[in-house]
């Protein structure tokens, strides 16, 4: 089957500053992608791209396998959704939701019926006489939600759409919009900086940087095996422990990795190639540390002292030191800790990462 | 036994306020100062308007009339001469309302387009462009005079209201255009993009999305033009003629009439009836004008 969105060799500069640098990227039909990145790493600019608002330097875009390169936005076959709602704030919702359709130029009784389906599955019915001033945060990106869905479109661009609602607003709409896909099973980009918007809703996540994409892949194997160390270090909170230190590989095949803190055997690491030696990073996540007594099943142990103590309720976050080295530990909500105790920590090297010193790429 | 829950004595809810401290002094009693420089001048000429020659002659100028006479501003408005005419002034706020009307309509409706256009379709040379236009700001009009005289005649506008009006909608563009420019980037960019994506075309989003967001702006456009070409003095009396002299015109040519007696209650009459428009505009709107000036000086 053809890919619903095609990009290809997607350059974009501002004068001399590149924003995007050759990006091939191919979503599928159904798929629910997310781009993830920190600021300023062209996420936005990329979906902006798509969507047509603005000239890209060169590339091609294909929808649903039709070259929209110099095509109008309105042409795209496109819904977008905008993180500040971008409600036209003296129409009411109905004439918000209706804009898009009237400038199509639609019958009024098609109008209608699309408003009135649009409106059914948003639960919004109630507020089609009401401005946009009169609604809360939830209802109004709801409201810019079924401006995209009445369009009956193939493609939705979520722009960063739950960044300005409180956190609790946050969670629910974050499901409404996963079940709203797996009801309508469109194509849906979403633009976020919130990590845990990208793992919930995704099919898959293509983490961003500096215009570029350094993995795309399932939200699973970006958590699991994170192909280089921003992307490690981007997802995950707290991040995940670094380790510097070198690899060197043993007469009977094992590696062994050599720090400040300790010489381990990575007996049970996948490496994705064989491995010579030289300088590495050693990563592990804080919720893949056991501390106190389950340390000791652990293949890799380590005596650390707290430094740190974060109770989150659920879990506690811990940080201890190991001689100068810290690292971040996820600790059962109920442990009693305290700053100064010493605490036995450990971990298996089949749950560490392990990273090129250079290249940061994943080992 | 004492209440648990009861407060302890001392300072307790809204801090009381001293309605008669220094402060408040300071700055009412400027305040007051202030206005009374202001409103001096408004209040002599009022009174003077309102008085007979005789009153007027005994010299206590800020006194308030013993008799009252509305004689001075029947004869400014119908019955006072300049050169040959003599039906006051009358003709000449009629004249400076045909100027007026049509010179604020299409000013604004060109320099809100443009600034429509810079803002949010950012064409290849509107940098450029908006650089000129804002240079056109800072040239002096006195340089262009003789230019346009000759651009007038030759294209047979000179002497006309027309010729004046398009002088009026030029010379207004660089600012009004700055304003509507700077008050259409300061709208969230989103709603410009929400409408391009609902397949808005320039003048639809202008319409339907910008305009009904923009009254406050339109409202300062208004009381920039209409005080600032009511009260132009200069381009009335180069481009037009005597049939046509605006109201400014006709004021000062019956002040400074040098002729015959010094009718100084006819003189103020005259002027404030001249004032009466730009300060009309003004107390109506003034609030909306406050308003769209602060919007649109958030952004530039």
């Amino acid at each position: 089957m053809d890919p619903s969105i095609s990009i290809k060799d997607l350059h974009l500069s501002f004068g001399a500053v590149e924003v995007i640098n050759a990006l091939n990227l191919d979503v599928g039909q159904g798929e629910f992608l997310v781009l993830l990145g920190s600021s300023g790493c062209g996420k936005s600019t990329l979906l902006n791209c798509i969507a047509g608002l603005l000239d890209v330097s060169d590339g091609q875009i294909f929808i649903q396998g039709n070259n929209v390169t110099w095509e109008e936005p309105s042409r795209r076959g496109i819904g977008m959704v905008f993180q500040s709602y971008a409600l036209y704030p003296q129409m009411t919702v109905e004439g918000n939701l209706s804009f898009g359709l009237k400038n199509a130029g639609f019958s009024k009784t098609e109008v209608a019926e699309r408003v009135a389906k649009a409106a059914r599955i948003l639960q919004i019915e109630p507020l089609l006489k009401r401005k946009p001033a009169a609604l809360s945060g939830g209802q109004r990106q709801r409201v810019a939600i079924g401006r995209a869905l009445v369009r009956d479109v193939d493609v939705f661009l979520f722009d960063e759409p739950l960044s300005n609602l409180d956190a609790k607003l946050r969670t629910d709409l974050r499901a409404e919009i996963k079940e709203l896909h797996q009801t309508l099973r469109n194509t849906m980009i979403y633009v976020t900086h919130d990590q845990i918007e990208a793992m919930t809703l995704a099919d898959r996540i293509a983490i961003m940087r500096g215009g570029q994409i350094l993995q795309l892949a399932s939200p699973k194997e970006i958590y699991n095996r994170p192909n280089c160390k921003y992307v490690a270090d981007f997802i995950g909170s707290p991040s995940m422990n670094f380790l510097a230190g070198a690899l060197s590989t043993e007469a009977d095949g094992t590696v062994r990795f050599t720090c400040p803190s300790g010489v381990f055997s990575l007996d049970g690491y996948a490496f994705d190639a064989p491995v010579r030696g030289g300088e590495g990073w050693l990563g592990i996540r804080p919720e893949h540390i056991a501390s106190g007594a389950e340390a000791a099943s652990r293949a890799i142990q380590l005596d650390a002292t707290v430094r740190l103590v974060e109770p989150l309720g659920s879990d506690t976050l811990v940080r201890v030191m190991v001689a100068d080295q810290s690292f971040w530990v996820r600790m059962d909500g109920r442990t009693e800790v305290r700053e100064g105790d010493p605490l036995p920590i450990g971990f298996n090297p089949g749950r560490c990462n392990v990273f090129d010193k250079t290249t940061e790429a994943r080992l | 036994m004492a209440d648990m829950t009861s407060t302890l004595s001392g300072p307790r809810g809204p801090k009381p306020r001293k309605v008669l401290s220094r402060n408040n002094i300071m700055i009412y009693g400027s305040l007051i100062v202030v206005s009374l420089y202001y409103l001096l001048p408004l209040w002599v000429m009022v009174m003077t308007s309102l008085k007979g020659m005789p009153e007027i002659r005994m010299g206590n100028i800020f006194a308030p009339p013993v008799e009252i006479t509305f004689e001075p501003w029947v004869k400014a408005w119908s019955e006072a001469c300049t050169g040959l005419n003599c039906d006051g002034l009358s003709r000449g706020f009629w004249n400076s309302v045909r100027i007026t009307v049509p010179s604020v309509v299409v000013s604004i409706a060109i320099a809100s387009v443009n600034g429509y256009a810079l803002a949010n379709w950012r064409f290849r040379g509107a940098d450029v462009f908006f650089t000129i236009l804002i240079f056109g700001a800072f040239i002096p009009y006195q340089v262009m005079l003789y230019p346009i005289v000759i651009l007038l005649r030759e294209m047979g506008l000179y002497g006309s209201l027309t010729g004046l009006v398009i002088v009026h909608s030029v010379f207004g563009m660089p600012i009004l255009t700055l304003l509507f420019r700077n008050y259409f980037t300061s709208l969230p960019e989103e709603l410009f993009k929400a409408a391009r994506v609902d397949g808005a075309g320039f003048w639809r989003i202008y319409f339907q999305i910008m305009l009904p967001m923009s009254l406050p702006i339109f409202v300062v456009a208004m009381i920039l033009q209409v005080t600032g070409i009511w009260n132009d003095f200069l381009f009335g009396v180069i481009y037009t003629k005597p049939d046509l002299y605006p109201m400014t015109v006709q004021l000062n040519n019956i002040v400074n009439s040098v002729q015959g007696v010094k009718e100084y209650n006819v003189n103020m009459a005259a002027t404030l009836l001249t004032g009466l428009v730009p300060l009309a505009i003004y107390f109506i709107s003034g609030k909306l004008f406050v308003r769209g000036i602060a919007a649109g000086a958030v952004k530039g």
